[in-house]
């Protein structure tokens, strides 16, 4: 791949060994992103609420439909995620963990943690509901 | 931005770079991100509950809970919070990923635009709800 200024590239990712932080790393991105895509229901709740109870009803209606729990499902877990991730980037910004082994522990914990607030959330959720 | 680097200026090379690094503000986006970040923790999670809280509320529930002043100030910190975040991290992987200058800039301005405009729209559905509309 050439970048046309006749300078050497550093290594691009196929060059690599597969690590399981890696793919931590690109799902904290893709959380993100799908995230900023989530604002959208959001904001629509929320004017929703200020125009009215029959635009209200609507929008409770889409969340509470089936492509609208699968969507709140996925978006439970990308928050909890990007958030434990979010705060292992923390702990890294602060100049801590940075060796393999913590590292990697730090990914187990954030998977973990994660996929057991994503079940507790909902849990609660269908309860409360 | 464009240093006249050619033979005929009579300014010195280090004359003509000098204030142009990125030692000023190079560092603010991502002082930003984490600032963001921080303040989003707690955000977050008072998020969380109120909307586990509020599944399935029908529109005379939801309206009192913004009513309340705590609520509603806690909704405009995480919308203007979570959009500032959101659209300072979708720049950086439209930087990442779309290396067309011109599609770049476009994506950029869009993201900005449609992140202000619904932050904008949020906020003023809460304080509508919150002032008793």
């Amino acid at each position: 791949m050439a970048n046309g200024s006749g300078r050497p590239l550093s290594p691009h990712l196929q060059i690599y060994k597969f690590e399981w932080t890696m793919a931590l790393s690109i799902t904290h991105r893709i959380t993100g992103v799908g995230l900023a895509v989530g604002t959208l229901l959001l904001t629509w709740w929320l004017v929703a609420a200020a125009a009215g109870p029959d635009a209200f009803a609507r929008a409770q209606k889409f969340i509470g439909s089936g492509i609208g729990l699968l969507l709140m499902f996925g978006w439970t877990w990308a928050l909890f995620y990007h958030l434990a991730n979010g705060i292992r980037h923390l702990v890294w910004d602060a100049g801590y963990s940075f060796e393999l082994k913590n590292a990697e522990k730090g990914a187990y914990i954030v998977a973990g943690a994660s996929l057991g607030l994503t079940i507790l959330a909902w849990i609660v959720g269908l309860a409360v509901w | 931005m464009s240093a006249n680097l050619s033979n005929k200026s009579l300014r010195t090379p280090l004359a003509e770079v000098r204030g142009l690094g990125s030692a000023k503000y190079g560092t603010e986006h991502w002082w930003h991100q984490r600032l963001s970040a921080i303040a989003l923790i707690p955000l977050t999670v008072w998020f969380v509950f109120g909307v586990i809280r509020h599944l399935g509320a029908d529109h005379a529930a939801f309206t009192a809970w913004l009513q309340s002043p705590f609520s509603a100030l806690m909704m405009v910190l995480t919308i203007g919070v979570t959009f500032h975040h959101a659209v300072g991290g979708l720049q950086v992987v439209i930087e990442d990923y779309v290396h067309n200058e011109w599609a770049k800039l476009a994506a950029i301005i869009a993201v900005k635009f449609l992140g202000f405009a619904l932050a904008a729209a949020g906020i003023i559905a809460v304080l509508k709800i919150s002032f008793g509309a």
